[in-house]
This record gives C-alpha cells, structure tokens and sequence, in this order.
C-alpha cells in the first residue's frame, strides 16, 4: 500500500489545498498520471502520482489544507501484469522481463518530510528536497542481444533490456523488439495524459484531447494546448469581437470608460477562473508572505556573494535582428532567450552553480532546469523553470518561455515546474534597471541577474566604440563555489554570446 | 484603418496583454515598458494581437517607434 502525498511545490510551501480530485476511489493510476490540482500559495498545480495501483480511499476532501508530506490518499498496489487491461505497454513489456518480480509501489521519491537546513533557525520549516524524477525501473535483466537487433531497438527507441527474448536462451529477436515497440505506439495512442483544466476546456469546446499535441510533462496536454488546438490561425488569436469599445455616437476622443461597453474579453491564456478579487488578494498577500519567508532563509542561511561583468549584446543582437526580419511575430527572438540558452550552457559547463545544496552538502545537477523569476502583474514573482534549458533550440527555449510567463500570469503552473529549477535568473532589467543583486532561492545555489539592454562606449583593440551591453550579476553560494568559478561561468556566457549561431 | 480604429484595435489589444491596465483611461503617452511595465514578452504579444486583429505587422527595425500607446495606435493607423 502505498500513500500519495502533498508534495513540496517549491522550497518555500508549506501546505496546499486541494482543489479538485481527478480520480475517485477505484481507479487504476499509472505513475505520472495526474490525480488532483492542488492550490498553493501560488498558483494552482497539476499533481501528478508518484504510486501506481488502485485509489483505495481518498483521505482529504476537495477544499482541505494540509501541511506537506500529508497523506491525500491510499493507493493499493496490484498484481502488475494487471490482466492486459490498465497498464501502459511500457509496463507490460517491463513486467514481462521481469517475470516473477513481485511490483511494489515504486520508489517514492516524494520529500515527505523536512528537511532542516544546517543553521537554519527558523525550526521545522518543511525543507526542499529537491526531486530528482527519474526512471525508478527495476534493475535490468541480463539478456542476449545481437548487434543487429540492439541497431533495431535503438532506432525504434526501446529498451532491449526489458524486451523480453523469445529467442534460443532468451534471446531478443528481431520480433521481439518490434513487438515491443508496437504494443508501445498502441497504448501511448490509447492514453492521453491531460490536465484536468485542459479536459475540462477540452469537453467545454468539444476538442478531441488525442488530436491535440502536448506540451507538458511527458507530452501532457495542458490547458495551453487546447486553446491552441481551437485557434488554427496562432498561439493567441483574439479576433477582435468588439472592434468599436465607443459607441458610434460618443465623442471621438473620450478618455472614461463607458460601462455599458465592456472590453473584448480575453480569450486567451487566462483560464475560467471561478476566483474572486478577494481570492486574489489573499493569494497575493500569502505570496508576499512566503516569498519574505524563504529569502529570510536564504540570507540567514546562505553565505552570498556577489560578482558582476558586462556582457557585450553586438553580435547577439545583430544576428537576432537578421533571424527576427523574415519571421512573423509570433516566431520572433527576444535577447532574453539569446541569454537564456547562453546561461544554460554555461551552467552545464560550470557545475558549481547549477544544483541544490542539501543535507550540508552540495548537489550538482546534471540537468540544467533554468528558473526563470516571473513578476506578476498583480504582484509577487514566481520562478519555474524552463526543463532542459540546455538542450532547447532557440526556437523551442523562446515557445517554452512565453508558455511558462503565460501560465505563471494566469496562475497555472505545474509542478515539476515549480520544484525543480537548478539555478534562477532574474532578468529584472526588462523594466529598467542596469543591474540586479539577487537572493539564492534555496536550496538552490546561485541566481543570475540580468539589466537591461542598453548601448554603452565600449573600447577594444585600443578603439572605442558603441555597443548593446548587458550587465550580469551572480549572486552564488559560498558554501559551494567561490568568485573563480563564479566569474567563469559569467565569462562562459560572454563568449557563448559571441556566437549566437550556434546558441 | 482610422484612427479611431487603431486606437480599439491598441486598446484591446493591452486589455489582452495587461487586463489590470484601465484601457478606457489610458494616457496616449504611456510608454509601454516604463509606464504599463510591458516586458519583452509581453510586448512581442501586444505586437502579435495586433497583427492578428488589423493585419499590421510592426517589424522589429520599427519597434522605436511604437513604445507609447500613441506610437503604436499612429503607426496602426499609417499601415492598416
């Protein structure tokens, strides 16, 4: 038996609520399945199960608030095989090299309980720990596998350690392999992983949630994904409905609004929201509470310090205004994702700032999830992350960003996407600012800050002249990486943007 | 596209990107980035609703010009 638990959404949660229940008792889910949204204090989260088996009983109601590492409900855990009926194709060929393998709920790695920090003294603040998601798949079994047949599995993109061999000796075959990549393609052509916004907008509009290509983890289909799944022509389409908000026989120019003429309503990415304005203040005012909190601890616990660079923009820019010119606006570059992707290499190179500090003791990822410190309009910020921030394309880094600022400003975030940054960067010089000083999000171990775009003399080669510069700053941790390091990473990102082509 | 066209089109449009900003009392020299505190993304989507709802594409080399709301409802105006 097994227990699904409130997770840590982000080092600085306390507790959530749940606010819907997207299974009842006696359903089958799968790991990864997403079984309740949950209400922190800031934003509403898809939660995914970490256990596999049947909802035995479900032990908080919609509406409750329970601390972290609560339990929510039970999952009993099943025969694997599971008579053909429920698992995914995955599971199937993995029970079947498993053969006698007795399936326990798998290895949860969900933080159930606190985790002090060293120095912390602000008592039992439920801690972060951070999660690495990873296969959890049971040791594999030695087979024999030709050559040829291992070419086979790699093209098609299975596992031979789990296929089982009907060959001499258990060899995988040829067939083997193919069986297993087809049984594969047909239950994931089965089982659309949805969230549960994105079902409900999905029946609201009556769009077919198999044909909608996702975007979420695992190929979920997110809320997001629906609407653009409804809007053929781009990612936000408003066809402007009200294309004359004054009547036609006010004034010209009349500055008031007219309350008999509401504006054209947003269609886009904001969902339904059921919430009221007293809604949103509490949750601004819980934000601005658990944001002081957790940069209370960081500078209570974390021992900064701080560098800073000038990065020169030139070639950046000059080469996204060529990328920029033949494209329509919505496939168009911003400099913050040239100097996203640059500071994602960086960090994979320069590990000491890229992982979290647990258990007095350093981390390093090897995974570069790119937090990104979100300001909201209302007030606050977030800091999800950008997933694999190193391995995106340009093109696919800039689609995430507007996806993950979109979703934070309408409150929807998921959350992987809340838990798991390895490193932040602010990028608070948008508005205006030449340089910004940040503070580590613990456990986290460094924050880069990003000023505005501005044009400054710049001498080289003995002459001088007038570039796009960028001020970086580093705040890391000194527990983990000094200013050597720390200054190689800024550096890395300087050069790395002297060649934007191959960002 | 008139004027007064171009100004529903704008003002519509920041009611997308921006829905606390009061489109109905908005300054004509609100810049967008100081004054509406746009970001970059949010202005690439201010820049996008525009085109989807009047046609007019505002490339980047144009972007100086269309920083306050009466930049942009002109620059409508003289491309729509």
């Amino acid at each position: 038996v097994g227990e699904f638990r409130m997770p840590a959404l982000g080092a600085d949660m306390e507790r959530g609520t749940v606010v819907e229940w997207l299974v009842k008792p006696g359903d089958y889910v799968h790991r990864g399945d997403i079984v309740a949204v949950v209400d922190t204090e800031k934003a509403d989260m898809d939660i995914e199960t970490f256990e596999e088996g049947v909802v035995a009983e479900l032990l908080v109601g919609v509406g409750a608030t329970v601390p972290v590492g609560a339990a929510l409900a039970r999952i009993t855990a099943t025969p694997a095989a599971g008579a053909g009926a429920g698992p995914s194709a995955g599971e199937a060929v993995r029970a079947a090299g498993e053969a006698a393998s007795v399936r326990v709920p798998a290895g949860v790695p969900e933080p159930a309980h606190a985790v002090k920090e060293p120095g912390s003294v602000t008592g039992p603040v439920p801690g972060p720990v951070p999660v690495p998601v990873t296969g959890h798949i049971p040791g594999p079994a030695p087979v024999t596998v030709s050559p040829p047949v291992r070419r086979l599995a790699h093209r098609l993109g299975v596992n031979v350690e789990r296929v089982r061999g009907t060959g001499a000796h258990g060899t995988v075959t040829h067939a083997d392999v193919e069986r297993a990549a087809s049984v594969r393609d047909e239950a994931a052509a089965r089982r659309v992983r949805s969230s549960p916004r994105a079902r409900r907008l999905a029946a609201e509009l009556g769009v077919d949630l198999a044909g909608v290509a996702g975007t979420g983890p695992q190929g979920a289909v997110t809320e997001t994904d629906v609407h653009r799944a409804t809007a053929p022509a781009g990612p936000s389409v408003p066809a402007l409905r009200a294309p004359t908000p004054e009547p036609e026989h006010a004034p010209p120019l009349r500055r008031t609004p007219s309350p008999r003429m509401p504006e054209p309503s947003p269609p886009e990415p904001s969902p339904p929201e059921p919430r009221t304005p007293a809604h949103a203040a509490d949750r601004s005012k819980s934000l601005r509470h658990a944001i002081g909190t957790l940069m209370a601890r960081s500078k209570k616990s974390i021992p900064h310090y701080y560098l800073s660079t000038t990065l020169d923009l030139g070639a950046g820019l000059a080469w996204m205004q060529r990328a920029n010119a033949g494209r329509p606006v919505a496939g168009r570059l911003v400099p913050a994702a040239l100097l996203f992707k640059a500071a994602a290499l960086a960090a994979r190179e320069v590990s000491e700032v890229n992982g979290f500090f647990v258990d007095g003791e350093f981390r390093p990822s090897a995974a570069v999830h790119l937090g990104v410190a979100v300001a909201l309009r209302q007030g606050g910020l977030v800091a999800p992350a950008i997933h694999d921030a190193d391995t995106l394309t340009l093109d696919e880094l800039m689609s995430n960003l507007r996806d993950l600022v979109s979703r934070a400003r309408a409150g929807h975030l998921q959350r992987a996407e809340m838990a798991d940054p390895t490193i932040t960067v602010t990028n608070l010089g948008e508005l205006g600012v030449d340089s910004v000083f940040g503070v580590i999000y613990p456990p986290q171990v460094a924050l880069l800050g990003l000023g505005r775009v501005r044009e400054e003399p710049w001498a080289r080669n003995g002459l001088l002249g007038v570039r796009p510069a960028v001020t970086a700053t580093l705040s890391a941790d000194h527990r983990v990486s000094d200013g050597l390091r720390g200054g190689r990473f800024l550096a890395r990102i300087d050069e790395l943007l002297q060649k934007p082509e191959e960002l | 596209l008139n004027e007064q066209d171009a100004r529903a089109a704008v003002r519509a449009a920041i009611g997308q990107v921006a829905p606390d900003v009061e489109t109905g009392t908005l300054d004509d020299g609100a810049r967008f980035r100081q004054d509406l505190e746009l970001d970059s993304l949010d202005f690439l989507r201010l820049i996008e609703t525009i085109a989807v709802s009047t046609g007019v594409d505002v490339p980047e080399r144009d972007y100086a010009e269309v920083v306050t709301v009466r930049g942009l409802v002109d620059y409508v105006a003289a491309h729509g």
